[in-house]
């Protein structure tokens, strides 16, 4: 099993609300950034969080946004970012 | 402290609070059904508290000074903080994944959980009421250098503000920069001025001269 992405890849974030628990949180969906790190294969909290085992691992990834993509009114210092953790099956390339 | 002058009623007698809370109620009830079912004991939850009880930010501080004082140790603290960290004896076992980051001259970074409230907490101890509060969570992405404004914290325009939404399995820590006029200081010195705040990102670390807890200033 290898990373699909890799540092420098521009992804999107996937849209959705599949029923349960998941932690793509909804104000970076359907947002474009570009991949900082590839932390590695973890299980999927998707799945962990009803007792099941997480199973297929998922590659777990650092993902950077420019707060001015995120925000509509962030204007003050365009050079601002945030990072976040998102799975691999949550983005798609554009 | 007021004058003993006057007559006290007597004191309203020792009590603990009348009602749980729900969730109290729901922790008490899951804890005693997993004993009760032999899953675990009440001496490996009274242990497990104990433990978390004495992780204190003093832990992160430790780090970070030695960081500071240890270029080489930076290094690998950066790239895999987990063993860089047990290198100093600190066990952060029930940690999946921890990472520090650096905060310089030109980038800020801060740390939040948006979901929830994950935090690094066998390096910093319980986190503070604030950082799990829907407020902190919900802003900090959306107007960082508002929040860190109201935490006393005024950074350059030309400063990059990064934040870390801690979404799933890493923790982060931030590696505050070091202050400037703490070159004679010793390793022990620089820790004490390294605090919990600095390393969640919401404060720079405190200057030599200042101390823990300002004094009021005298009107002029």
């Amino acid at each position: 099993m290898s990373a699909k992405f890799k540092p420098g890849d521009s992804v999107r974030v996937r849209i959705g609300a599949p029923p349960g628990h998941f932690r793509t949180p909804t104000y970076i969906q359907g947002k474009t950034g570009s991949v900082v790190a590839v932390h590695g294969a973890f299980r999927n909290p998707e799945s962990l969080a009803y007792g099941g085992d997480g199973l297929p691992k998922q590659f777990l990834y650092l993902i950077r946004f420019d707060q001015t993509q995120l925000w509509n009114q962030y204007t003050v210092s365009p050079q601002d970012t945030l990072c976040i953790d998102i799975y691999e099956h949550w983005l798609e390339p554009i | 402290m007021h004058e003993h002058d006057h007559a006290h009623s007597a004191h309203a007698p020792v009590t603990d609070r009348d009602e749980l809370t729900y969730y109290e109620k729901r922790v008490s009830a899951i804890q005693s059904l997993l004993i009760e079912k032999g899953l675990m004991t009440a001496d490996e939850v009274r242990r497990a508290v104990e433990d978390m009880d004495s992780r204190t930010p003093a832990l992160g501080a430790k780090v970070v000074a030695r960081a500071w004082v240890d270029p080489a140790f930076k290094t690998r603290l950066l790239t895999d903080a987990k063993a860089a960290v047990a290198e100093l004896g600190i066990d952060t076992g029930t940690l999946s994944t921890l990472v520090a980051i650096e905060n310089t001259e030109k980038l800020h970074n801060v740390v939040v959980c948006t979901l929830c409230s994950c935090y690094p907490r066998p390096i910093l101890g319980v986190p503070p009421d604030w950082y799990k509060s829907v407020n902190y969570r919900s802003r900090v992405v959306v107007d960082p250098r508002g929040v860190l404004q109201e935490f006393g914290l005024e950074l350059e325009q030309d400063v990059e503000v990064r934040v870390y939404d801690s979404t799933a399995d890493m923790r982060y820590l931030v590696i505050p920069a070091r202050p400037a006029g703490t070159e004679g200081l010793s390793e022990e010195e620089l820790a004490r001025l390294v605090t919990r705040d600095s390393m969640i990102g919401v404060a720079r670390a405190r200057m030599p001269h200042q101390s823990a807890v300002p004094s009021p200033q005298s009107a002029v």
